[in-house]
């Protein structure tokens, strides 16, 4: 298992996972660097990834799709806020409408990796926290399996019926 | 971007452990006591007509939901109610630790390839 680590901040609304590959520092970075290995990895097998842009560059953008079952497109993006080759990446991931524009009212993530060697393996730990609380509530609220948000929202319900 | 079969497999055993930890009448009152304030495992022991393991019981399956912590105060072992903002802050951040889980398990496959070519 590479995963060391699984780390959540639940005041900072921040989870940091850090694992360790048998690679060098430079080979990790390609895993970022090049759409075509990118896109093997970042979504799903349910949901393969297809990056049609991708510009690591501050102040740079990627547009990807990825491709549910049945052929369903979800759109994203990112826009790269840090990047230092092959050390440490920063950028933030949303949702995009079917033509690939960045939809403002969809909740965004914002990811740090940092990646270093570490005694013959390199060590990549990612950081990733949801823009805003309301855009955690909505991720919740459209990602989770409608039993788990309709149980947090029966737990009152239930409460008053034993107190009675 | 959050999409994916396994995180729903997660979403699934969370919501089971939620409600099954909710069927239980006891487990639901203990709930209701818990929330109105602090109460230690043995004080809530003697509420009940059922032994301190029992108890016990109850509160682990509570926790395992995370609609409860349990913490050590002395020799006293303190049950509190998970708020509602912090129980959802857990799910979400367990949403992106495995979303990026399967990220990392298949960067390491691909990597693993590269031992093959040489």
């Amino acid at each position: 298992m590479p995963v060391t680590d699984v780390n959540k901040d639940l005041d900072a609304l921040t989870m940091t996972i850090t694992a360790e590959f048998d690679a060098s520092a430079e080979r990790v970075w390609e895993m970022w660097s090049d759409p075509r290995q990118l896109e093997r990895w970042w979504g799903p097998p349910s949901h393969p990834a297809t990056f049609v842009e991708h510009d690591l560059s501050p102040g740079g953008r990627s547009a990807y799709f990825m491709t549910g079952p049945e052929g369903q497109k979800y759109h994203g993006w990112w826009r790269i806020e840090e990047v230092e080759p092959p050390k440490r990446l920063r950028f933030e991931d949303g949702f995009a409408d079917d033509e690939g524009k960045p939809n403002d009212e969809m909740p965004t993530t914002i990811a740090t990796v940092m990646i270093a060697a570490a005694g013959g393996a390199t060590k990549m730990s990612i950081e990733s926290k949801f823009g805003s609380r309301e855009g955690m509530e909505q991720v919740l609220e459209m990602g989770m399996e409608q039993g788990m948000v309709e149980a947090l929202g029966q737990i009152d319900a239930l409460l008053a019926g034993a107190k009675a | 971007m959050v999409v994916s079969s396994k995180e729903e497999r997660d979403d699934e055993k969370a919501a089971d452990l939620l409600f099954g930890a909710l069927a239980d009448p006891t487990r639901r009152d203990i709930l209701r006591r818990a929330r109105e304030g602090r109460l230690s495992v043995s004080a809530l022991a003697r509420k009940y007509p059922i032994s301190l393991a029992a108890v016990q019981k109850h509160v682990a399956v509570l926790e395992r939901a995370e609609l409860v912590s349990k913490h050590r105060v002395g020799r006293e072992s303190i049950v509190r109610a998970e708020a509602d903002a912090l129980k959802r802050a857990h799910a979400a951040l367990d949403r992106l630790a495995s979303e990026w889980r399967g990220r990392i398990e298949r960067i390491d496959l691909i990597l693993d390839e590269d031992k093959g070519d040489s």
